[in-house]
């Protein structure tokens, strides 16, 4: 499952930035591919007194220190899991713009999960239980009886 | 004098709702007697309304500041229409707002239910009449917006300038229209559980309100998407923001009933699925508007709060949807389930296409109430952003939008998939074609997007597959084709239409986000810069002040890679009455595509910082809604839909056959 939703994860990440940067030029690192990894951390970071936006679409001045903060540790050589554990332990998971996969939030990710294939299940069983019986054999009187009706009739004399 | 003939309108149409709504329960099975009474009691609850919604815009756009609400968000120097539109720019007013659709609606009811059994009618105008009664009571008393001021202050308080364009005077009007309409398919619920009678005449009854309330839904979120979009300044058309999913969540639940609807009234079947759905629809419109209002979810649409309005709100919709769903649990089994037929079969697509939709729909509302149930049971404080939403719900869609062309290809009781998917085959192979030349043409990239689009182009051709199909078109003389496809249902041109325009809109959504280019830079007059082959000139910058702000206004000449030019004029505004400051982006259209500037802070000198996004096919989106909104509308004048019109046939219960099977 963890691997699933990893993988998943990675599909989309592919997809590309998903919002767009309102970061200031001065703040933004002259090394492109060290910019990139600090827009992608900060787009999946909360601004935390913002009401849902990520650091790097927030105009607040927390969000802009901590787009500096990220882009400091970043160029200081942390990965990327290093600069969001630091701010997790900073400011509590609540920081984190896609909660994580553990105990308190099973009930989160499995929701979706679980109404598809509980809502699967029903649909099998009610089709299964909706089906006509079938039909049942013909007895050997029935199958006589069939037999003679579709006998062409003999020419009437 | 004037306002206070609105406040007592609005006092006496609670009144007479209140009145209605105990009468009516306790009768309807006298409807014979009671009927007359309640339709002219809707009609009387609408008129009310009207002169109380009447008052208020008068004294808004007269400048009436002994009017506190109108002291509060009006302003002499404001422009005519944000002055009638800052009548619902307040929380107290958008209940006003509410209220009056609500009415409309019942009176229509009232006016056109003519042909309606007497005893569903009865009970549907006295679920209506409660609801009047419930938010009429909760804004008389706890969110009044009749209160004067004496004396009079001299100058009012003005809008919040992010709310004074356009897109107030049609967003909220739109959206409320949707989220009210659903409260018909509620009462037609409620009166079917109460009556516990339901047949295929009901489902055919509902289905034009479901689909009206889903026409106006759609269309208001698709503006206030689009109002978000060019109002922020930050290019973000969706954000998964709590209020957006709370809009969102009524229209899928909407979209899932239209097409349960259509089972339940051609074949009798999914009855109870269907009640439960217009329950939930309405619910969840509840839950859009006022949830917001109280004060448990924060979002940037919140109003001012006010604990004990919102503890009203929370025991006022726990009541209705709570009494809702206890009625639906006591009631639900008595309703008989009817026609049988495949699993592979057009009831069995229909079918699909719900539990595909309701998922959708329990992942958005587990995600939007996730972190408050979690915070309030184990003090735990997480955040369900965009990233979450984005996984599940998109995996959730991905299937659906595979399944959706095979469904107008099934016929009813029992389908053919193979036959389908031959005639399929067409449309399946030029969204192969385009799906691989997106791959390449995006650098071979391993990535989600050119699988994003090909759905959408799989399913839009699809629904053009669709009408080739039903024409004949190619396999008969062409002016026999035109005939065919003339004589086609409108309901049948607007199955196509509408998933022609889902197909659009998937585009949209998968171009705009996986290839949108960004420039972030400082200019001052005389700069170039460049981004994705279109060149941006900074010509200059003025001051350009307006009624009630000042300006900075930039110019911009935008040289595009085929040499034309243009001038754009992004802005900074700085409203003078709240001192606060607002960018005006400036946004121009390539074809489907978007150029959009944003004049950001002011540096040192005359430089500023500039944002630049180039969107492709970001208008998609939005054309991708309103297709879909106008099939709505075509589907509404289909005869067999026709508000008014189906007694007549439901009087033989049989399924009308598809024309072109």
């Amino acid at each position: 499952m963890k691997a699933a939703i990893r993988l998943a994860l990675l599909l989309l990440a592919l997809l590309g930035p998903a919002a767009s940067f309102a970061a200031d030029p001065d703040e933004m690192l002259a090394d492109p591919r060290l910019e990139a990894r600090a827009e992608a951390i900060g787009n999946s970071l909360r601004c935390l007194v913002c009401q849902n936006e990520s650091i790097e679409a927030s105009g607040a001045d927390l969000a802009h220190q901590l787009r500096v903060l990220v882009r400091q540790r970043l160029k200081q050589g942390d990965t990327d899991q290093q600069v969001v554990d630091y701010l997790v332990s900073r400011y509590g998971e609540f920081v984190l713009l896609q909660p994580v996969f553990a105990w308190h939030t099973l009930a989160l990710w499995g929701a979706a999960p679980a109404v598809i294939v509980i809502g699967a299940m029903t649909l099998i069983v009610l089709a299964r239980r909706r089906r006509p019986a079938p039909a049942a054999e013909l007895t050997a009187e029935e199958a006589e009886a069939l037999e003679r009706l579709s006998q062409p009739e003999p020419p009437s004399p | 004098m004037i306002i206070e003939l609105g406040h007592f309108s609005m006092a006496l149409a609670f009144a007479i709702a209140a009145i209605a709504a105990v009468l009516g329960f306790a009768f309807w099975r006298r409807h014979g007697q009671v009927t007359p009474y309640l339709r002219a009691a809707a009609v009387l609850q609408f008129l009310l309304i009207a002169l109380a919604f009447g008052t208020l815009i008068h004294a808004f756009v007269n400048a009436d500041f002994s009017l506190a609400l109108a002291y509060q968000h009006d302003h002499s120097q404001m422009p005519l229409i944000f002055k009638v539109t800052s009548v619902w720019g307040s929380h107290e007013g958008s209940m006003v707002l509410w209220i009056s659709i609500l009415v409309l609606f019942g009176a229509l009811v009232a006016v056109f239910g003519r042909r309606l059994p007497e005893d569903l009618l009865a009970l549907v105008l006295s679920m209506q009449a409660l609801l009047v009664a419930a938010f009429t009571g909760f804004t008389l008393f706890t969110s009044n917006p009749f209160l004067r001021l004496d004396p009079a202050p001299p100058e009012g308080q003005s809008l919040n300038p992010i709310l004074q364009d356009i897109g107030l005077a049609i967003h909220p009007p739109l959206l409320y229209t949707g989220y009210v309409g659903f409260s018909i398919c509620f009462s037609f619920a409620i009166a079917a559980l109460v009556s516990g009678r339901i047949d295929a005449a009901w489902a055919r009854w509902v289905r034009p309100w479901a689909l009206l309330s889903w026409c106006f839904l759609t269309l208001g979120i698709a503006m206030g998407s689009y109002w978000a979009y060019y109002e922020l300044g930050w290019g973000g058309w969706w954000s998964w923001d709590p209020v957006e999913n709370a809009s969102f969540m009524p229209w899928l639940a909407g979209s899932a009933l239209l097409h349960s609807a259509l089972v339940m009234e051609r074949r009798n079947a999914l009855k109870i699925w269907t009640v439960f759905l217009s329950i939930i629809a309405f619910s969840l419109s509840l839950l859009g508007t006022f949830l917001v209002r109280s004060g448990v979810l924060n979002s940037v649409h919140s109003f001012a709060e006010d604990p004990t309005r919102g503890l009203v709100i929370l025991v006022l919709l726990a009541l209705i949807i709570g009494g809702a769903f206890t009625l639906f649990a006591m009631r639900a089994a008595a309703l008989r389930a009817g026609g049988l037929f495949a699993p592979i079969s057009r009831e069995g697509a229909l079918i699909l296409n719900n539990l595909f939709l309701a998922t959708g729909l329990a992942a958005v509302l587990v995600g939007t109430l996730y972190p408050l149930i979690l915070q309030a049971v184990t003090g735990r404080v997480i955040s369900v952003g965009p990233p979450f939403f984005n996984l599940t719900f998109g995996i959730l869609m991905a299937p659906l939008l595979v399944l959706i062309p095979f469904g107008p290809f099934m016929a009813w009781k029992r389908g053919d998939l193979v036959a389908a998917t031959q005639r399929l085959a067409g449309a399946v192979v030029l969204a192969l074609i385009a799906g691989l030349v997106v791959f390449v043409w995006s650098g071979h990239s391993l990535s989600l997007a050119p699988l994003g689009i090909l759905l959408g182009i799989w399913v839009s051709v699809g629904a053009i597959a669709d009408l080739i199909d039903r024409g004949r078109i190619g396999r008969i003389a062409p002016n026999e084709s035109w005939r065919r496809l003339a004589g086609l249902p409108r309901s049948a041109w607007s199955t196509a239409i509408a998933h022609f325009g889902l197909g659009i809109c998937v585009i949209g959504v998968v171009s705009a986000t996986a290839w949108s280019s960004e420039l972030v830079t400082t200019m001052s007059p005389g700069d170039t810069r460049s981004l994705v082959g279109y060149s941006l000139h900074f010509d200059a910058i003025d001051d350009a002040p307006g009624p009630n702000y000042s300006a900075e206004r930039g110019q911009f000449t935008v040289t595009d890679p085929s040499g034309g030019t243009r001038v754009i004029e992004p802005e900074k505004r700085v409203y003078t009455a709240e001192q606060q400051p607002t960018t005006q982006a400036a946004i121009t259209n390539y074809w489907l595509s978007q150029l959009y500037v944003q004049l950001g802070e002011k540096g040192q000198g005359n430089a500023f910082v500039v944002r630049v996004w180039f969107k492709p096919f970001v208008l998609c989106i939005w054309f991708g809604a309103m297709i879909m909104a106008f099939a709505g509308f075509l589907s509404l004048t289909d005869r067999r839909l026709r508000v008014g019109v189906p007694r007549r046939r439901a009087a033989s219960m049989t399924p009308v056959p598809e024309a072109a099977e």
